[in-house]
């Protein structure tokens, strides 16, 4: 990719630059706008209502307005704020999550780095957030603000382990770290992808999996979901209790920032979920571009395939947000501690013994 | 060990429930009402702005009497014997010119105690709701349908009349002293002391 981008550019380093800063441009900038509408209009629908109805047609462009109305506002650091690390909480925030999008394959010659260490690096990555959100909620010099960063940074260190527990599974399975690898893995049709036993195994084993495989997807999308503080876990931000959390005091452009690096991670987890279960930018038929002999369209294919995917766990993510009621905080602990961690070692070990076999 | 196995059993599978209620309602059809394009329609007595229908108003101040926050003010002329007034639409002369009557909408608090009371059913609450104003001053409603000329008009009308009336009055009391002084009553006590 980056060979493609030296080529047009003429310069490695511009080409660098570029790369880097396509993901952000080009797909989640869109996303976020699009998935702020999406969730305010599925949240409308499962009311029964019909959400922003008056910019554009249905609405369309409401986030394009409150973008531009956060622009305008006026950014506010209260007195008693500790002001450097007040103003830098947004964006560290924002660089974790953004930074587990260099490792994610969004197609087969789409990969901002095609490291080894993928999955692993995302893992480290993301728990950046934490640092932010600490930071963010410290500096903020309120108590909501500190208690939501207190418990943010307990349930995403918590939430951490059973992640970590599924990923290794995934890695056990698979034999390797490299996202790019394992989706290469789950090739051709949708019986490769790992939820259905991967490719890996072969006849018995594979079907021995599947429930195995269907545990780990469900805790690793629970744990995941409880990492990016969306309801039912998000109690960093509960806003009956601590008004919003570690982004209480925060306006305008930060506020939008802490907005945009929550909609990004929402992705972002969707992405490893798919990368590692549903087969990554794998079409689950077959390509378009192989029957018709057009080899440029298989990356656009998989391109496609994979955003579609991610989009549906985003969805997926809305729709448990407006179903389910907030977890408590001891709920929250057990459920963690007590059901996903011991789960998922039994899960290790089972999957372990089968892949043996 | 049994229990624990059940609540991951329960928990799981009442998200599931949940889950598909939600889903279900995605495709149930909104209950909003798009309210500035679409709006319910109001029983046309609702209890919203007031109209005063001055062409039947008799000027009687029941209404301003009623209101527990005297917001109403009415002022009354009375109609010479010479003007025609006209009659209500139920059939009652009317005798008084209402020369002002101003409802002060901003006070008002929709209780409709004025509603009741009116002999002539002419003043009643309606189905409008939107009546925002800028200014405080714009929501004092004037329904009295005379000019401040005619108001004028009216009041002078009235006062020469009154004032011819009491110079009439005046002229017949002094006519009958100035008569009694030329034929002197009998003196009472006279016929008595006669007699005695
Ligand atoms: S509705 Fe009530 S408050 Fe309003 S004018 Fe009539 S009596 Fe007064
Ligand atoms: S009660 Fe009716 S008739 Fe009497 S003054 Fe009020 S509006 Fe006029």
């Amino acid at each position: 990719m980056y060979d493609i981008l030296t080529n047009i550019f003429g310069n490695q380093i511009v080409a660098y630059i570029i790369g880097a800063a396509l993901p952000l441009f080009v797909w989640i900038l869109p996303f976020v706008l699009f998935a702020v509408l999406g969730e305010r209009k599925v949240s409308a629908h499962m009311q029964d209502r019909l959400g922003p109805m008056r910019v554009g047609y249905h609405g369309i462009l409401q986030t394009v307005a409150d973008l531009l109305k956060l622009l305008q506002k006026e950014d506010i650091v209260t007195p008693a704020a500790d002001r450097k690390l007040f103003n830098l909480a947004p964006y560290i925030v924002f660089l974790g999550s953004y930074a587990a999008f260099a490792a994610i394959p969004f197609s087969s010659i789409y990969i901002g780095s095609g490291i080894e260490v993928g999955i692993f690096y995302i893992l480290a990555v993301s728990s950046f957030v934490v640092v932010g959100i600490l930071m963010g909620g410290w500096a903020s010099d309120n108590k909501y603000s500190l208690l939501g960063a207190m418990r943010s940074a307990a349930q995403i260190v918590s939430y951490e382990i059973p992640t970590a527990i599924v990923v290794l599974t995934l890695v056990m399975l698979t034999g390797t770290l490299n996202l790019n690898t394992i989706s290469q893995q789950q090739t051709a049709y949708f019986w490769n992808w790992n939820i259905l036993g991967g490719a890996a195994g072969s006849g018995i084993t594979q079907i021995l999996l599947i429930p195995f495989m269907v545990i780990a997807f469900v805790i690793l999308f629970i744990s995941t979901l409880a990492e990016v503080n969306r309801t039912p876990f998000d109690i960093p931000e509960a806003e009956s209790e601590l008004v919003a959390g570690f982004h209480t005091e925060y306006s305008g452009m930060k506020f939008a920032m802490f907005f945009l690096s929550e909609y990004a991670n929402m992705f972002a987890v969707s992405a490893i979920v798919v990368t590692l279960f549903f087969g990554g930018y794998q079409s689950p038929f077959g390509y378009l571009g192989n029957s018709l002999g057009i080899p440029w369209l298989i990356p656009v294919e998989q391109l496609f395939w994979f955003l579609a995917k991610g989009v549906f766990f985003v969805f997926v993510q809305m729709w448990l947000r407006w179903t389910l009621p907030r977890l408590r905080v001891d709920q929250l602990m057990t459920v963690c501690w007590k059901y996903l961690i011991p789960y998922a070692v039994f899960n290790l070990l089972i999957v372990g013994i089968i892949s043996l076999l | 060990m049994k229990k624990y196995l059940k609540n991951t059993w329960d928990g799981i599978w009442t998200v599931l429930i949940g889950m598909k209620v939600t889903f279900k309602h995605l495709f149930v059809p909104a209950v909003t009402i798009q309210y500035p394009d679409v709006k319910l329609p109001l029983p046309e007595r609702a209890r919203n702005r007031l109209y005063v229908n001055i062409d039947d108003c008799i000027g009687c101040l029941q209404c301003e009497r009623a209101c527990p926050v005297d917001c109403i003010h009415i002022d009354t002329v009375k109609g010479l014997p010479t003007d025609d007034l006209g009659t209500t639409s139920n059939g009652k002369k009317k005798a008084l010119w209402v020369t002002k009557f101003e409802i002060d909408i901003a006070k008002c608090c929709y209780c409709s105690l004025c509603v009741y009371p009116c002999p002539t059913e002419c003043i009643y609450m309606t189905d409008v709701y939107e009546f925002s104003e800028y200014k405080r001053q714009d929501l004092i409603y004037n329904f009295s349908t005379l000019t401040p000329n005619e108001v004028e008009q009216k009041k002078i009308n009235y006062e020469k009349f009154m004032a011819e009336k009491a110079a009439a009055k005046a002229k017949a009391a002094a006519e009958k002293a100035a008569a009694a002084k030329a034929k002197p009553p009998v003196d009472p006590n006279k016929n008595n002391q006669k007699s005695e």
